[in-house]
């Protein structure tokens, strides 16, 4: 009797678990894909960015680094801010890796991540010739999943005139363009305003080509 | 408008969202899990799963129950992840391997969703839709199932019957938890969130190499992943990543879902014992540990304190700067005190006293809301706590909601407040006596020792969220992380069926002049007074080898 209640109450199990697998975990997200796929396509799709022969070049959501084999900053092109995302094993994978997104993870008075701040802030004041207080503080620490797309805006000012003497045009072009990949908050008060690299450099590319 | 305003809006947004979801969502959630009258989707669901809707289950049979579907999806989940490499849309992804699929299997059937995996380049599109996101919702459910039954032992008498475990479960999902999912996750895709099955979508990049997407149906797990307070992602960054949280409003929406119904929950609780006001004063302690907590973490973040200033700024380590640090707090805050550990940013890199706070929050029990449920019922155990405390002090025999309070009901509360501690304390522990184990964090120190700390506060409380620097995907991490998830979510949930079933056996009492008023500011404030003496007296030893001395250090 008791043996018996037992296994009814596991049978029971068994085809509940069954029956929400098919509900929940197949067509509750083959229902939301369809909707999507209809209604938002680009925004489900990935917010993907293609190029006049139709590649993928970017997704306006994910950071990309825009430095060479060595992982030095391309002066040419805005910088993205630091990025855990990459292949600790591969030398020239210098972030923002799709497939490995995440933080550094060390505290705040980590002697190591002290290091690497300072360091960071030492080459950004060279690069961009201001002085070390300065620096913006998204430009010397690494985001939490590594993808941000995002910098600050005054970070985005500080690298302008660089990005604008590399491509040998007026700094008021790319300040316009800062301006035209600059997004506010959300409503207008939720999150934060931060300059989107990636469009960023995408329309400089398109609106003003170096060659490389 | 300035960064203090789009701040102070930001709260003032998610707490008008939630007081204004309250009253129609708790009385909502009463009414499904009180209505007489089954859908007539779900008397089907009922033929298929060959139960009796009508039968009413002592508290034992509805534990039983709890424990055949906990156990069924932790098999069903391991096996999904052992095969996945066979299942379709498996994007070449190799199985995972014996250790660490039972670690995950546990994590999603504890709501807990502690991660040792990176989920972009560990599992198929398939694995996590019919694995993960089932769990999220079964979990969820299961939470809030018994946190009923525990409300129901208080508005019956002289029965030793509860309810039925099935129908309560179907009922939550079929009316709650998939209406609501289908309703966020399309204002989640809609505001830049993806949800397509296309496999190797490869981006071109203009400088370095070509590199391989992964989109996944990330949209429809987010919503229940928020939703059900469980905090698993798609990909490994979690809540921090863009695809999971592209913007300011999705931040602020998956703060909302994650918040909601455990907020709404005491109204659910006062409709269904006849007394608003019990309800209101429960969700008083709630949002007061919420505020003030939020208040605590918000402040040492923006003051950058225990932050070295020689180096520059660096709180904004670990986060994004399309939500900036305000939102991020937010997020921290919410997260650590549900059950949901999902993460906008690294907890591991707040400063000492803001992450800190993370960790005493989920100490708390997670109360404040708390899980889906879980909260609701850990919360009303400290009551039960606090009447009794109460009624020491004056002499009388304790009562709440015309329950007497006996050595039975102590017994089981005392074993519910003890168990969590036990596991966190324990557990921590062992792991710094194993040198081979603590080699495993990232940071050293005390910031080292609070990441062991925190690692098993999160699993013990079901939490999830990490201070990530411990590289946790080692079989000793994988099996003692399982059991402490096991431990943390179903001896608990003993307790709690066991007073709910001892507490319905007795007559009411009625109310006389000598009885405290549970519904009043009074009892709120010896609640609130309880939580944090009972938290801080066992935790205080733990924490001050962790972030009190790290935070007080620098």
């Amino acid at each position: 009797m008791k043996l018996g209640a037992a296994l009814r109450r596991h049978t029971a199990a068994i085809r509940a678990m069954a029956v929400f697998t098919v509900i929940l975990g197949i067509a509750y997200p083959l229902l939301i894909t369809g909707i999507a796929q209809l209604a938002f396509q680009g925004k489900a799709d990935g917010s993907l960015i293609r190029d006049g022969s139709g590649r993928i070049v970017a997704s306006s959501l994910l950071c990309q680094q825009y430095v060479d084999s060595n992982g030095d900053a391309l002066p040419q092109y805005f910088q993205a801010r630091p990025s855990n995302a990459s292949d600790s094993s591969n030398a020239e994978d210098h972030g923002c890796n799709y497939t490995l997104s995440g933080g550094g993870n060390r505290g705040t008075g980590d002697p190591a991540l002290k290091q690497t701040i300072r360091d960071r802030i030492a080459a950004y004041a060279k690069a961009y010739h201001v002085e070390a207080a300065q620096v913006p503080e998204d430009a010397v620490t690494a985001s939490g999943s590594g993808e941000d797309p995002g910098i600050s805006v005054r970070n985005a000012e500080l690298q302008a005139p660089v990005v604008a003497a590399a491509r040998g045009i007026d700094p008021a072009l790319v300040r316009e363009a800062v301006k035209d990949n600059t997004d506010g908050r959300s409503l207008g008060f939720l999150g934060e305003e931060y300059v989107n690299v990636v469009t960023l450099n995408l329309a400089l590319d398109k609106t003003y080509p170096v060659s490389r | 408008m300035s960064d203090t305003w789009a701040g102070t809006l930001q709260v003032a947004a998610l707490i008008l969202l939630l007081a204004v979801s309250y009253r129609p969502l708790g009385d909502y959630m009463a009414h499904l899990l009180t209505a007489k009258k089954h859908l007539r989707a779900e008397k089907a669901l009922y033929r298929t799963m060959g139960v009796d809707p009508e039968a009413d289950q002592t508290w034992g049979v509805y534990l039983r129950s709890v424990f055949a579907i906990s156990a069924v999806g932790v098999l069903l989940l391991y096996l999904i992840l052992r095969v996945q490499h066979h299942l379709m849309m498996a994007l070449g992804m190799p199985k995972m391997q014996a250790d660490l699929a039972y670690n995950t299997a546990a994590s999603f059937v504890t709501n807990t969703d502690w991660q040792n995996y990176y989920g972009e380049n560990t599992l198929g599109y398939l694995a996590q839709m019919i694995g993960l996101t089932v769990q999220n919702f079964v979990s969820a459910a299961v939470g809030i199932a018994v946190a009923v039954t525990l409300i129901r032992g208080f508005t019956r008498n002289r029965t030793d019957r509860l309810g039925n475990f099935w129908v309560d479960l179907t009922r939550i999902l079929v009316r709650l938890m998939l209406p609501f999912s289908v309703v966020f996750a399309l204002v989640l895709i809609a505001s830049g969130v993806p949800q397509s099955l296309g496999e190797h979508l490869t981006v071109v990049h203009t400088v370095n190499g070509d590199q391989n997407l992964y989109t996944a149906a990330t949209g429809s797990q987010e919503a229940v992943k928020l939703l059900g307070t469980n905090g698993g992602g798609i990909f490994d960054a979690n809540s921090a990543h863009p695809f999971e949280n592209p913007n300011g409003f999705t931040n602020l929406i998956e703060i909302y879902l994650l918040l909601v119904i455990a907020f709404s929950l005491p109204r659910t609780f006062g409709k269904m014992v006849g007394s608003h006001k019990q309800g209101y004063t429960i969700l008083a302690v709630m949002a007061t540990i919420w505020l003030g907590s939020l208040a605590f973490s918000t402040y040492f973040e923006l003051h950058r304190h225990g932050v070295d200033l020689a180096t520059g700024h660096a709180a904004l380590e670990g986060k994004e700067v399309r939500l900036g640090l305000p939102a991020s707090t937010l997020f921290m805050t919410s997260t650590t005190l549900t059950s949901t550990g999902a993460v906008n940013s690294m907890h591991d890199s707040y400063s000492p006293f803001g992450g800190g706070a993370g960790m005493v929050n989920m100490m708390l029990g997670e109360i404040a809301p708390g899980g889906t449920g879980s909260g609701l019922y850990g919360m009303l155990v400290l009551a039960v706590i606090t009447v009794f405390v109460a009624g020491l002090m004056v002499g009388r025999t304790p009562e709440y909601l015309g329950k007497k309070i006996r050595p039975a009901e102590m017994k089981y509360a005392a074993l519910y407040i003890l168990t969590t501690p036990a596991i966190v304390l324990t557990f921590a522990g062992i792991a710094m006596a194993l040198p081979g184990e603590t080699a495993r964090m990232t940071n050293s120190g005390p910031h080292g020792f609070s990441e062991v700390l925190y690692a098993f506060t999160s699993m013990g409380n079901n939490n999830g969220s990490a201070f990530a620097g411990l590289g946790g995907n080692t079989t000793w991490w994988n099996t003692a992380g399982a059991l402490a998830m096991l431990f943390g979510r179903f001896l608990p949930m003993i307790w709690v069926l066991a007073l709910a079933g001892s507490l319905a056996r007795q007559q009411p009492v009625p109310e006389s002049e000598g009885t405290l008023k549970t519904a009043s500011p009074l009892f709120a404030g010896m609640l609130l007074g309880t939580v944090l003496l009972v938290v801080g007296l066992t935790y205080f030893p733990a924490l001050s080898l962790g972030p009190l001395a790290e935070g007080l250090h620098r």
